[in-house]
């Protein structure tokens, strides 16, 4: 066994370079990996072998993570291409998104004032499923692309796609919690 | 993490929560959000003739040292001409709120927000 701990996740696990990618595929990779390195395999292998395979299968794992999470994998696709994220420093300034999150958000807080909690929140789900599967189809396009110009706009859709997958968190434990109340 | 009382007290009685008419031409608004935590925050001055800040007012969502950094601005700014509101520095609100490393990005959202209203309401005017 031996893998490069220096080739990017998608060589590790020996899929195209892109943000489109096989589920499928991803998880069959993940397996023949996972059993290259199971610990078992080790049991009567030296010191050094041992803590290598450890340190291999925390890798894949981390790969897996990024991989199968959207938001991740553009993050991670955007930084191999260059991209730097410097999230702590950085402020979004369009007023237009932030606007439309501050009245999503407002709607959240006013939901178990409505007559029918349970299918107002379904409503907003749905509002925020419908932008960020509008928001993955927009940087599906700006991803496969390496011009400067279409990376700089990517780079901004990844930050609004934070926004709306911290509103969707917050829309379903408020969900649950409407339920819980039932 | 723990807080500092100040970032309880102004999380637990938030001062000049609210909004004023964007459209009118005697207020600024700065809206900003910061991607490493999906807050989202709405600040808004009200200017008078002589180009001080009677009132302020603002709306976050986010932690409670996002909320404490924007309630605790929107009181130093009021009284303030524009040009010393500009002057206020994320540090100054960080130190005051004896805000943690982690927690400093809120300080600079607000610092951010401050500026974005003021440039607003200069467009307008």
């Amino acid at each position: 066994m031996s893998l490069d701990l220096t080739s990017n996740f998608f060589e590790l696990f020996e899929i195209p370079v892109s943000f489109v990618i096989d589920a499928g595929l991803l998880m069959k990779r993940y397996r023949e990996l996972q059993q290259t390195v199971h610990p078992d395999r080790f049991a009567n292998a030296t010191e050094q072998e041992r803590r290598l395979s450890l340190q291999y299968a925390t890798q894949i794992n981390e790969a897996l993570r990024i991989l199968k999470d959207p938001l991740e994998r553009a993050r991670y696709l955007l930084q191999l291409k260059g991209v730097l994220w410097d999230d702590e420093q950085t402020t979004l300034s369009d007023p237009a998104f932030l606007m439309r999150q501050i009245e999503l958000r407002e709607s959240l807080e006013e939901v178990r004032e409505k007559p029918d909690p349970l299918s107002a929140i379904g409503n907003i789900i749905d509002k925020v499923s419908v932008l960020i599967g509008d928001n993955t189809q927009v940087l599906q396009g700006l991803l496969e692309s390496d011009n400067e110009d279409e990376l700089i706009q990517a780079k901004n859709q990844v930050r609004k796609m934070q926004f709306l997958k911290k509103l969707m968190a917050e829309a379903e434990s408020i969900e649950a919690a409407i339920e819980d109340d039932m | 993490m723990a807080y500092s009382d100040k970032v309880i007290d102004h999380y637990e009685n938030p001062r000049n929560v609210g909004s004023y008419d964007k459209d009118d031409t005697t207020v600024g608004t700065g809206m900003v959000g910061a991607p490493a935590c999906g807050d989202v925050m709405k600040l808004q001055i009200k200017v008078n003739k002589q180009g001080v800040i009677e009132d302020a007012k603002f709306k976050t969502y986010g932690c409670g040292s996002a909320i404490a950094s924007s309630s605790l601005l929107t009181e130093w700014v009021k009284g303030k001409t524009l040009d010393e509101a500009r002057e206020i520095k994320n540090t100054d609100i960080a130190e005051e709120l004896e805000l943690p490393p982690v927690k400093v990005h809120c300080s600079v959202l607000a610092e951010d927000a401050i500026k974005a209203a003021i440039e607003d309401y200069q467009g307008k005017n």
